[in-house]
């Protein structure tokens, strides 16, 4: 464990030594992360300003969801999307070769293989959300609460690697597919409104077939104070069923991978 | 230069255009697939008009907004900002250069020849779940069809002009496609994409008015599901026709003002 932790430091020292490089690029980067922020809040903005309520959720409420979708955009195009355009790269050149010559797990190394470091200007504003959030409810959350909210945005970070790592196995088949991190992207925007907005079959594939609720409403519950035993049992289980899943996928297409020197 | 030279030269690049879209049709599929905002934006105006109309939106016409929006959006996106900011920053422009068609030209004609293979799945998917569920909502006027078509040419144009200038600031700067990531957050916000644009509050409204974002998307929608009368739609794209001809303007300024620094290879 502490060895992966040690590994884990050295991958990110290396993409910060790497955007260092490009100090006035790293600003205007964060700066566009700000602006497309925006996109998120400005139909909330327009719309409680007509309305005090949408789907049972009021301003604040929905601030928060907005706030932990904010977070795990910063972890999918920070994190994830940048290793899985770097796979797609190793594939196709077979040098990943050297990453599995490696002696490490290869799927750790993947999963941290780049970091996009001004993705991080969205914890930032995710922080700001949440506090502008809590202003306008007028209350300040209980630390029972922070400590739920904190636990199931973790499963929800994991539940999130599942998806995005069963979508790279794909790399293994097809030849382009730099493009499925737009897709991943576009699915995640499903999860900035509370789930309540949807309604009928899609609220059916949003819950099971792709679990967007788990990952921003029900953290967003627990940190409103609204915890429910039933959704943290179903979350925790859900990130282990889908990584486990993920892994054997994982595994079954490594065995496919046919190396640049065989 | 003959006319009938340009034709056969613009139909060579469109053709082009073509046979690159269908080489890499799985990803005309996902660019599908990643085009879906609209249908959240169906969900949640979707449980916002549970309780009644937000301004003259009803559950119906909300939908029948969104998938106009779509519709829109898959005829008239140019994605041409990222191939000119290549070409001019690896220097294969320069062949390009060498071809007897103006390059703006040579764009113009590719993106056209690529739109019917990325569009044809995703417009008529969206005809189609207009015509089922939301047929009522839209305009019934044939003019407003007229002035549609037309507005959905200058939108395509202006996208165009907007993609190939923003491209072409990397004769100046480097990250020109950073420039392009800023522009699409301000087109998402503010061109009716996200949002009505007169569910906007008066005064941002004003100001929305006399930006470009409307006019490269969400008037041509807004015609398609009759949110305006013939007149104040006739003073809309005629105000659109003004930003296409800015938009061509100060292409081709930036365009010479740029090529002049151009340095290719042994250049």
């Amino acid at each position: 464990m502490q060895r992966y932790a040690t590994l884990f430091l050295a991958q990110l020292r290396l993409s910060f030594v790497a955007s260092a490089q490009y100090r006035f690029e790293f600003f205007v980067d964060g700066a566009i992360e700000v602006l497309w922020t925006s996109t998120a809040l400005a139909p909330l903005l327009v719309v409680y300003g007509l309305r005090t309520s949408v789907a049972g959720w009021s301003f604040g409420e929905a601030l928060i969801v907005v706030g932990f979708f904010t977070l795990l955009q910063a972890l999918l195009e920070g994190v994830m999307n940048p290793s899985f355009v770097a796979v797609v790269e190793h594939v196709r050149k077979g040098t990943l070769d050297y990453l599995l010559l490696l002696p490490a797990d290869a799927q750790f190394m993947i999963s941290t293989g780049r970091f996009h470091l001004w993705r991080s200007v969205n914890v930032l504003t995710a922080l700001g959300i949440f506090v502008v959030a809590f202003h306008d409810l007028g209350r300040m959350p209980s630390l029972t609460s922070v400590a739920l909210g904190c636990t199931l945005f973790a499963a929800a970070a994991v539940l999130l690697h599942a998806i995005w790592t069963l979508a790279m196995c794909s790399v293994f088949f097809a030849v382009k597919t730099d493009n499925i991190t737009d897709v991943l992207s576009a699915t995640l925007d499903g999860s900035r409104w509370p789930s309540s907005v949807f309604r009928g079959a899609t609220r059916l594939v949003l819950t099971f077939v792709i679990p967007l609720g788990l990952m921003t409403t029900v953290p967003a519950e627990a940190l409103l104070g609204k915890f429910d035993v039933r959704m943290l049992a179903a979350s925790m289980a859900e990130a282990v069923l889908l990584s486990a899943i993920a892994r054997f996928v994982w595994t079954r297409s490594l065995a496919r991978y046919t190396s640049a020197s065989s | 230069m003959s006319v009938a030279r340009s034709l056969t030269q613009f139909r060579a690049f469109a053709h082009v255009g073509t046979t690159e879209a269908m080489a890499y049709r799985a990803e005309a599929f996902v660019w599908l697939l990643s085009g879906t905002m609209p249908l959240i934006m169906i969900a949640f105006f979707g449980a916002v008009t549970r309780d009644g109309p937000i301004g003259r939106y009803s559950t119906t016409s909300v939908v029948a907004y969104f998938l106009a929006t779509f519709v829109v959006r898959n005829l008239t996106a140019s994605r041409i900002s990222w191939q000119v900011n290549l070409e001019i920053r690896d220097g294969t422009l320069g062949g390009r250069l060498l071809l007897p068609v103006h390059p703006l030209v040579a764009y113009a004609a590719e993106s056209l020849g690529a739109m019917p293979v990325r569009v044809l799945g995703s417009a008529t998917m969206a005809l189609v779940m207009l015509a089922v569920l939301a047929s009522g909502s839209l305009s019934h006027d044939p003019f407003i069809w007229l002035l549609w078509s037309v507005s959905v040419v200058l939108a395509w144009l202006l996208s165009l002009f907007v993609s190939v200038t923003i491209g072409a600031l990397a004769f100046f700067v480097d990250s020109s496609a950073k420039l392009m990531d800023a522009w699409l957050a301000g087109l998402f916000v503010f061109s009716g994409y996200l949002i009505p644009v007169d569910l906007f509050p008066p005064r941002l409204r004003a100001v929305v008015d006399w930006l470009p974002f409307r006019y490269q998307l969400g008037l041509p929608a807004e015609l398609m599901v009759g949110a305006h009368d013939e007149l104040h739609a006739l003073l809309l794209v005629g105000r659109q026709l003004g930003f296409v001809v800015a938009g061509a303007v100060i292409t081709l300024l930036v365009w010479r003002r740029g090529l002049a620094r151009f340095a290719a290879h042994g250049g």
